[in-house]
């Protein structure tokens, strides 16, 4: 390499370890693929949640949110779901360590707990169903169901999710320098469980708050 | 200019130690399980040229019905549907695809990368273009074309009016959707974390920057529509009452998710086009972009401020004065940057030593054409003249010159342009400038009379016209003007063709252009370099050229790394998602017959096929 051009490498503004080094932004691959498709997911439920508000208090039949929701239920579902964001730090923490054994108990206990709280939305949906709200109902219903539904389908998605890379993490598959696969998988976990707290506190909350 | 330096032919680093998982495939296969980005990239081409050719004979069948008044060549169902068909397969099916088949083939080669950050995924994408595509095209066979317009406003799109073609329609964007999120995700990692040593954000080519911004474009863009689309599926699957108006349903609900999404994908058609051209004049030039990071910038900022335009569609629907004002004010301030770009492509021509092959002929034509679009463009942006205009033809002839005039001239221009390091052979320049001048003025004979249709009064979707509106002469025209289209449209088909059996050899550099694509091989082999380049400045090829002690040096020693092998799991992921889809649609035609279980088959499907997709060695 000419002096010259030697001279301009160094003087780069990124240093010359980055010139080796094509991970520019500081992130995995991975993660950096994660975060980008959360950003999209935000747009996602940003639209069914804003689609929900837009028809809040249009619905021209009953039952109303405030004559369905039992606030009780609800919040022991949320709870299991807040632990599991819990349970899932664990599991990125064991995976970062090294101890995959453990990650991989912690994986099958956050997909367990969100199991659970998907089963507490197939219990609500068929309560609901019960007290005469359907997704043809009103647009209550229609909203209420596909904004929920869609949340819950996430979930389950992560609940796939959690349960491969467990069985991957239990057949040796993922080695401590993978760890950024457990990693990514608990950044989709937190951001369903974020997506559930606006939910609880807005759809959920606000409607007792009235 | 000063002499050759260094010629970039000569250039030669030892042949790699390159290590597979799984040895190459050759023939059929090869194609059907490739994750070589520029495999890809040709196939997407190919499946746009396709329905380029499929979108062109939509408008050419619905323009011999508006050539002469009272014509009965067809129904109005039938031109319904032949609209609403050429617009969603022109957008989706046709430019989009063109456009990913340039962002796959380039944007590795550009920052000097191997491949894509996720080469199968990638491959995923194409499979779900390829069967979203197919989806809606199905609706020709079964049971009639959508005819709601390519915006599918509701409630035409509801249960009581839009026939099954709606179904296909709705499903097959849903795929489109899926497909473009997987890619934007792709391609933001690539560019950002990709980059070969020393492609600092600002070295990177306009056309590098242009398709990052169409990413971020999509990722945000595509899932209010999506939403839009799934709202419109429960409606039409399971009666629920999104766009239902009888229950209170707001049919406002559809148009803000369909333009939240609407607009910026305006943005994701012309900046990749904006992004050859700023590639291609200034190697015509002979000088380097004027204000190139100024053009980088204008491009961002588009992107930035395409995401609070959506409304300026719709003015007339009543949203109050502070709505229309603040949506006008976003829709001019667009005007802007733009102009800053076209302002930057005028310097790099100034005081230039201008050659005019093929590529630069589209390249030149794309600035006077595409800005006259967009200044009948700003005219929308002022609400009360917007009233007037709405639905009439002004507007279909100024979305014609900013998309047809630039958008697909820009494609075209990128076409001739990089066809020698994609085949390794030089496009026939005479046919080149025969296509260039038929479709330039095929293009200006069909659109630019429709300015005057719109402001005499003829609306927008209408299948006939009665003889004493006084609208036939320029009808005519436009019809004349579309055969002169498709004649030119064919030769360039032709010349495709022809030139990748016989082209001249191309060599690496055919242009003498600038930037890093040109430093390897035509067509490129399947590392597409043989040693990590170490990028110096924006323009690491002409410097090797042409400036003293910036050459690129190729290392004595082999490099050694690791390529993607070939694998069937991208696509059959993407058919079990396909037929997920598919499932649905058939229990939407034959309700209560368990059909649904196809999708809930498939469904396991999609998990398994994932799971074995991720436990593959790469």
């Amino acid at each position: 390499m000419s002096a010259h051009a030697a001279e301009a490498m160094h003087d780069d503004d990124h240093g010359h370890e980055d010139l080796v080094e094509n991970n520019y932004m500081k992130v995995p691959n991975v993660k950096l693929a994660i975060w980008t498709f959360l950003g999209s997911e935000c747009m996602f439920f940003g639209s069914l949640i804003a689609t929900y508000f837009f028809y809040l208090d249009k619905s021209i039949t009953g039952p109303l949110p405030g004559e369905v929701f039992s606030i009780g239920i609800t919040s022991i579902s949320t709870f299991i779901l807040l632990m599991s964001s819990f349970t899932m730090a664990m599991a990125v923490d064991s995976a970062k360590s090294g101890t995959m054994t453990k990650s991989r108990n912690w994986l099958f206990i956050t997909a367990f707990l969100g199991a659970i709280f998907v089963g507490f939305q197939v219990y609500e949906f068929w309560h609901f169903v019960h007290l005469g709200l359907t997704l043809q109902t009103s647009l209550f219903g229609s909203t209420f169901y596909v904004m929920t539904g869609f949340h819950g389908a996430h979930v389950s998605v992560g609940v796939i999710w959690l349960i491969m890379v467990g069985i991957l993490a239990h057949k040796g598959n993922i080695p401590a320098e993978k760890a950024v696969m457990v990693e990514s998988a608990g950044l989709y976990w937190h951001f369903v469980d974020i997506v559930w707290i606006i939910i609880f506190t807005f759809v959920y909350l606000l409607e007792f708050a009235k | 200019m000063s002499a050759k330096l260094h010629d970039i032919e000569v250039l030669q680093a030892p042949e790699p130690h390159m290590h597979f998982e799984r040895p190459g495939k050759t023939g059929l296969v090869d194609w059907l399980t490739t994750v070589d980005h520029k495999k890809i990239g040709v196939l997407y081409w190919l499946a746009g040229t396709f329905f380029l050719l499929c979108g062109g004979l939509e408008a050419l069948l619905f323009r011999i019905q508006l050539a002469v008044p009272d014509n009965d060549f067809m129904g109005g169902e039938t031109f319904n549907g032949m609209v609403t068909m050429h617009a969603t397969t022109m957008v989706f099916l046709a430019i989009m695809p063109m456009t990913a088949g340039f962002a796959n083939f380039l944007v590795p080669l550009v920052i000097g990368a191997r491949d894509v950050a996720f080469p199968r995924l990638n491959a995923w994408s194409y499979w779900t273009f390829l069967a979203g595509a197919l989806v809606i095209n199905a609706s020709f066979v079964f049971g009639g074309a959508p005819a709601a317009g390519w915006t599918g406003y509701a409630p035409l799109t509801g249960a009581q009016y839009g026939g099954s073609g709606i179904d296909f329609w709705w499903a097959g964007l849903a795929l489109l959707s899926a497909s473009s999120m997987a890619a934007s995700v792709n391609f933001i990692v690539t560019i950002l974390n990709m980059r070969a040593p020393g492609m600092t954000l600002l070295r990177v080519p306009v056309i590098g920057w242009m398709m990052l911004v169409i990413q971020f474009l999509l990722a945000l863009s595509f899932p209010p529509v999506t939403v839009g689309l799934i709202l419109l599926g429960f409606d039409r699957m399971f009666g629920s009452n999104f766009y239902n108006v009888s229950m209170g349903g707001d049919p406002h609900l559809w148009q803000h998710l369909f333009w939240l999404f609407g607009h910026p994908e305006v943005y994701v058609l012309i900046l990749p086009a904006m992004g050859i051209v700023s590639e291609i004049l200034p190697v015509f030039s002979r000088r380097p972009l004027f204000g190139q990071t100024a053009v980088i910038f204008s491009g961002i900022f588009i992107g930035f401020v395409g995401f609070g335009v959506w409304a300026h569609h719709m003015f007339t629907t009543g949203m109050g004065p502070v709505a229309d004002a603040a949506f006008a004010a976003t829709t001019a301030i667009i005007a802007i940057p733009t102009g800053v770009k076209i302002f930057n492509w005028l310097g790099t021509l100034w005081g230039g030593k201008l050659t005019f092959p093929t590529p630069m002929l589209f390249a030149v034509a794309f600035i006077p054409i595409f800005t006259m679009g967009g200044l009948s463009g700003l005219m929308h942006a002022a609400a009360p003249l917007d009233l007037q205009q709405h639905d009439s033809y002004f507007v279909v002839a100024h979305f014609h010159y900013v998309l047809v005039g630039g958008a697909l001239m820009g494609l075209f221009a990128g076409s001739y342009f990089y066809f020698p390091k994609v085949t390794g052979r030089m496009m026939n320049d005479t046919l080149g400038k025969l296509h260039f001048w038929l479709f330039v003025a095929g293009m200006n004979i069909t659109f630019f009379p429709q300015h005057i249709l719109g402001n005499q009064g003829m609306p927008r979707r209408i299948y006939t016209y009665p003889a004493d509106a006084q609208w036939d002469f320029y009808n005519m025209l436009g019809t004349v003007g579309v055969v002169v289209m498709t004649i030119a449209t064919l030769i360039y088909v032709y010349n495709v063709i022809v030139s990748y059996k016989k082209g001249e050899i191309a060599g690496r550099d055919p242009w003498d252009a600038a930037t890093l694509e040109w430093l390897t091989d035509s067509p490129p082999k399947m590392q597409n370099f043989d040693f990590t380049p170490i990028v110096l400045s924006e323009r690491p090829v002409w410097d090797h050229k042409y400036t003293e002690g910036m050459e690129i040096i190729a290392p004595e020693k082999a490099e050694a790394f690791h390529m993607p092998s070939y694998s069937w799991k991208p696509m059959i992921s993407s058919c079990f998602v396909t037929l997920l889809v598919v499932g649905l649609l058939l229990n939407t035609f034959n309700p209560g017959n368990w059909l649904w279980a196809i999708s809930a088959v498939a469904a396991v499907g999609v998990v398994g096929s994932v799971y074995a997709w991720v436990s593959e060695p790469v």
